[in-house]
C-alpha cells in the first residue's frame, strides 16, 4: 500500500517534472492517470477562472461603453470579486425543475455543454517548441477541437427540448438552424491555415508562425487576412454571442433555451459560453495570430529556448503561454465590444450571413490562398519576406519527430 | 398528399406541423410593461397576433368623476407616465376650454417649453427602448443618460421626476426657478451633438436598418382607418399634427412659433440635409420611418424649446395662477385633443355645474396605435413582433388608464 502511494507520488513528481523536460514511461498506468487528473485539474481551473475574469471584464467593459462604472464594491475598488459573489449566490439558489420537463435531460443539459466546452481545451496547446504545453498532443488537433465544440450544440437543444417551455423550444430550434449555417464557413476558414502549414497539428501550426509578427498567417497573404475576419464572425456565431445570440434572444424569447434554468445549472451554461469564447479565441490566435509566438520574438532574442537547458526552455514556454492568452483575451474583448454595440440579427439574416456571404467568401479566399501558396511557398508577409529557415525545415515531415525528441532530453 | 384516416387510432400517416399558441407577456422583457400578445406561430412565422390589454387598469376615468379638475391632475400624470407634463397639459387645456380661460402670455411660453422638453424625454425612452427590443443595450443607457438631465431640470422646476402635476388648470403651479433657463440652455447645447451618436448606433446601423426596413408596413390609408396618430401616423407619410391642425385653444399656444411638421414629403423630410439620408431599403410606413420621425421630432422639439425660452424671457407678468381647487365648473360638455408625444390624447369632460365633473373620459392614442399590431404582424417572424410593437411605442399606463 505504502509502496503504491510512494510510487504514485514518485510518478506524479515525474509527470510534473515532465513539464520541465522529462516524461513518464509509456507503460506506467497510475502515473498517466495522475498526470491526466493534473492536466484536467489545470484546464478546469483555466476555464473556471477565465469565466470569472471574462464575466467581470464583460461587466466592466459594458459599463464603460455605457457610460457607467460597472461593479465597484465587491473585492475592492474594481469589483473584481463580483462574479465570485454572484457565483456564491447562484449556489444557494433553489434548483427549479419545471413541471412537465424531461427531468433527466433537463438536468444533464448544462453539463453536456460544459463538458464539451472543457473538452476542447484538451487538444489546445498553450506553448510549443520542443515541449508543448498541451494536455494531449494530437496530430489532428484542429479537427478535434472543432468536433468537440460542436457537441456543445446538443446542450442547447437538450435544454430547449427538455424544459417543456415554448420559449425554450424556440431557442433550441434556432440553435439547430444556426449550427448548420455557421459550421460550414467555420470549417472552410480553419482549413486555410491547415493547408498553409500542411498539418492539423495545432502545435505544429503555431510553431510554423514563429519569429516576428510578419510570419503570422493573418499577414501571410491578403486572402488569409480576409479569412481571419470571416473566422472571427463565424466563431462569434458558434459561441452564441451577440449579434448572433438568437438562442437566448432576450427581447424575443425571454431567455431562450435557459429560460427555465436557475441556480448552479444556469451558471454552468454561462461557464460553458465563456469557456467556448476562450476556446475559439485561442484557436483563432493559434491559427492566425502566431499562437505563442509574439509580435516580437522576445523569448528567442533572450535565449529562452530548450537548447539552452530546460529552465530556459520552460521560461520561454511560460512567456509563450502568456503571449497566447493575451491574444485570446484580446479577441474575447473584441467579442464583448461587439456585443454591447450591435443590435441582434434576425434568424433568417443569420442564416443568410453565414451561408450566403461567409461561405462563398471563405471558399473564394481558400482558393486564393491555395493559389498564392503554390506560387510562393517560401514567402510570408504578403510575399514580401522569405520564410524563416526553421519554417522551411518544419515544412518537411522528416524534420519533425517532435515527440521522440522530447523523450530523449 | 392528403390522406384521410378512417380509424382515429391509426397515427397520422403524413408528416404535419402544428401551429403553436405562444403567450408573449404580460411578463416578457419586450412588451413595454404589461402588454400581453398571444401569438399563433408556425415555426418562426407568426400567423396571428392578438393583443390583450387591461393589466394596468386603475379606474382613472371613474376617479375623475369624484375629484375636482385640479385634484385630478396627478392622475393624468399616471396615464402616459413617460410624458406626464403633456398629460397635465391636455387635461388643463380641456378644463380651460370649458371655463373659457386663457393663460397669460408668459404661461403660454412656459407650457410650450415644458411640453416640448417632455416630448424630448418621452421620445428618448421610445428610442432607447426600441434599441432594447432589437437586442442592443447601450443606446438605451445613452438615452436614459440624457433623459436624466431633463428629469433633473423638471425636478428643479416642480419637485418631481416622473409624476409632475406641474402644468395645471389656469397655468402652472409655480414659475420656473432662477437660473433654470441657463441650465436648460446648457443641456440643449450638450444634447444636440449627442443626437449624432444615436444616429450612428441605430438609425444608420446596417443591422438596425435590416431589422426595421420594410417591416411592419403601415399604409397611410390603414393608419387613418385605425385612428393612428402621432409619429405612427406621420411615419406613414400623413401630414397631420395637432400642434398645427388642432383646435384653436391648443394651436394658439404655438402661435408665432416656427416649426415644420415632421413627415415625409416627396421622398424628403423637412430640412433633412442635417440628417442621415433615408436608406433605400426602407419603405414609407415601416418601422424605420416611425423611428426616424421620432428622432427628427426630438430635433424639432429642441428648436421649439429654444424659441420658447426666448419668448418666455421676453414676456412679462404672471406665469398663470392655478384656479381654485374647488372652483365650480359651468354646465356643459367639452372634448379636446392635444398632440402628446405618442399621438392624439383626448380628454372628454361633462359638467352639471358642480365643482366635480359629471363624466370624465379619455381617448388614448396608444390604444389606436396598438390596434394595428395584428395587421402589421401577420406573416412576420417572431423576432419582428418586438420590432413592430416597439416601433409603435406604446405605454400601457395610457391604454389601460
Amino acid at each position: 500500500m505504502d509502496r503504491d502511494v510512494a510510487n504514485s507520488l514518485n510518478f506524479l513528481l515525474d509527470k510534473l517534472t515532465g513539464l520541465l523536460g522529462r516524461s513518464v514511461p509509456e507503460d506506467h498506468v497510475a502515473g498517466h492517470l495522475i498526470a491526466a487528473f493534473l492536466y484536467v485539474g489545470l484546464l478546469l481551473h483555466l476555464v473556471a477562472v477565465s469565466a470569472l475574469v471574462f464575466i467581470w471584464m464583460e461587466r466592466k467593459i459594458a459599463g464603460r461603453i455605457q457610460d457607467r462604472l460597472g461593479p465597484t464594491r465587491v473585492g475592492g475598488k474594481f469589483g473584481w470579486l463580483q462574479t465570485l459573489a454572484d457565483g456564491l449566490k447562484l449556489l444557494t439558489k433553489e434548483d427549479l425543475t419545471p413541471t412537465g420537463a424531461d427531468l433527466f435531460l433537463f438536468r444533464i443539459a448544462p453539463y453536456v455543454g460544459f463538458c464539451a466546452s472543457l473538452g476542447a481545451f484538451i487538444a489546445i496547446p498553450f506553448a510549443g517548441q520542443d515541449f508543448p504545453f498541451v494536455a494531449q498532443h494530437l496530430n489532428v488537433g484542429v479537427f478535434f477541437v472543432l468536433a468537440v465544440m460542436g457537441i456543445e450544440v446538443f446542450s442547447v437543444i437538450l435544454a430547449g427540448y427538455a424544459s417543456a417551455s415554448k420559449w425554450s423550444l424556440f431557442g433550441a430550434m434556432r440553435e439547430a438552424a444556426q449550427v448548420v449555417s455557421y459550421e460550414v464557413p467555420l470549417g472552410l476558414c480553419v482549413v486555410v491555415p491547415v493547408m498553409l502549414a500542411g498539418s492539423m497539428d495545432l502545435v505544429h501550426l503555431g510553431d510554423k508562425q514563429q519569429g516576428w509578427f510578419t510570419n503570422w498567417y493573418l499577414l501571410h497573404d491578403p486572402f488569409t487576412f480576409v479569412i481571419f475576419w470571416v473566422y472571427f464572425t463565424c466563431a462569434t456565431a458558434s459561441v452564441n454571442r451577440a449579434p448572433f445570440d438568437l438562442a437566448e434572444a432576450e427581447s424575443e424569447l425571454v431567455a431562450g433555451f435557459h429560460t427555465e434554468y436557475s441556480g448552479l445549472r444556469w451558471s454552468f451554461f454561462f461557464m460553458a459560453e465563456y469557456g467556448s469564447m476562450l476556446a475559439v479565441s485561442l484557436l483563432g490566435a493559434i491559427l492566425f495570430l502566431g499562437g505563442w509566438h509574439g509580435p516580437v520574438p522576445v523569448a528567442s532574442l533572450l535565449g529562452l529556448a530548450w537548447e539552452n537547458g530546460p529552465v530556459w526552455g520552460y521560461l520561454g514556454n511560460l512567456l509563450g503561454m502568456v503571449n497566447l492568452l493575451a491574444k485570446a483575451v484580446l479577441l474575447v474583448t473584441v467579442m464583448i465590444w461587439v456585443r454591447w454595440t450591435l443590435p441582434r440579427l434576425r434568424i433568417d439574416q443569420v442564416l443568410t450571413t453565414c451561408l450566403k456571404y461567409c461561405t462563398p467568401i471563405a471558399a473564394a479566399m481558400f482558393l486564393g490562398a491555395a493559389t498564392w501558396h503554390m506560387a510562393m511557398p517560401d514567402r510570408v508577409f504578403a510575399g514580401l519576406l522569405q520564410a524563416p529557415e526553421a519554417n522551411r525545415l518544419l515544412a518537411e515531415p522528416s524534420a519533425t519527430p517532435r515527440l521522440q525528441k522530447g523523450g530523449n532530453l | 398528399m392528403a390522406t384521410t384516416v378512417e380509424d382515429p387510432r391509426v397515427i397520422e400517416v403524413d408528416v404535419r406541423t402544428d401551429e403553436m399558441l405562444v403567450n408573449m407577456g404580460p411578463q416578457h422583457p419586450s412588451t413595454h410593461g404589461v402588454l400581453r400578445l398571444v401569438l399563433r406561430t408556425d415555426g418562426e412565422v407568426v400567423s396571428e397576433v392578438t393583443p390583450h390589454i387591461g393589466y394596468l387598469h386603475r379606474c382613472a376615468e371613474k376617479i375623475g368623476e369624484n375629484l375636482t379638475p385640479r385634484q385630478y391632475i396627478p392622475y393624468t400624470d399616471r396615464m402616459d407616465y413617460l410624458a406626464g407634463m403633456n398629460m397635465n397639459l391636455g387635461w388643463a387645456l380641456t378644463v380651460e376650454k370649458l371655463l373659457d380661460l386663457r393663460v397669460p402670455e408668459k404661461g403660454r411660453h412656459l407650457r410650450v417649453l415644458i411640453a416640448e422638453m417632455g416630448r424630448i424625454a418621452s421620445h428618448l425612452v421610445g428610442m432607447g427602448a426600441y434599441g432594447l427590443d432589437l437586442g442592443t443595450f447601450s443606446p438605451f443607457l445613452y438615452a436614459f443618460r440624457e433623459r436624466e438631465k431633463i428629469l433633473d431640470l423638471f425636478e428643479e422646476a416642480c419637485g418631481a421626476r416622473l409624476t409632475y402635476s406641474y402644468l395645471t388648470v389656469g397655468g402652472a403651479t409655480a414659475d420656473l426657478p432662477k437660473g433654470w433657463l441657463e441650465k436648460c440652455e446648457a443641456f440643449l447645447d450638450q444634447f444636440v451633438p449627442v443626437i449624432d451618436e444615436y444616429h450612428t448606433l441605430l438609425t444608420t446601423n446596417t443591422i438596425f436598418i435590416k431589422r426595421t426596413a420594410g417591416i411592419g408596413l403601415l399604409s397611410p390609408e390603414m393608419a387613418i382607418d385605425y385612428g393612428c396618430s402621432g409619429p405612427v401616423l406621420r411615419g406613414s407619410g400623413v401630414d397631420h399634427d395637432l400642434r398645427r391642425d388642432g383646435e384653436t385653444i391648443y394651436t394658439s399656444m404655438y402661435d408665432d412659433y416656427n416649426f415644420e411638421i415632421i413627415c415625409e414629403r416627396d421622398g424628403h423630410y423637412p430640412q433633412d440635409q442635417d440628417y442621415p439620408p433615408v436608406p433605400i431599403e426602407t419603405m414609407l410606413g415601416d418601422c424605420w420611418h416611425r423611428f426616424y420621425v421620432r428622432m427628427l421630432e426630438v430635433v424639432q422639439s429642441v428648436g421649439l424649446v429654444r424659441q420658447a425660452m426666448e419668448k418666455y424671457q421676453a414676456s412679462e407678468g404672471s406665469h398663470g395662477e392655478p384656479i381654485k381647487l374647488n372652483q365650480k365648473l359651468p354646465p356643459g360638455e367639452v372634448y379636446l385633443e392635444t398632440e402628446a408625444p405618442r399621438g392624439q390624447m383626448g380628454f372628454y369632460l361633462v359638467s352639471d355645474g358642480k365643482a366635480i365633473p359629471w363624466r370624465v373620459r379619455v381617448r388614448s392614442s396608444c390604444f389606436s396605435n396598438l390596434s394595428v399590431t395584428p395587421e402589421l404582424c401577420r406573416g412576420c417572424l417572431i423576432a419582428d413582433v418586438p420590432a413592430v410593437v416597439g416601433s409603435l411605442d406604446v405605454v400601457m399606463g395610457e391604454i389601460d388608464r
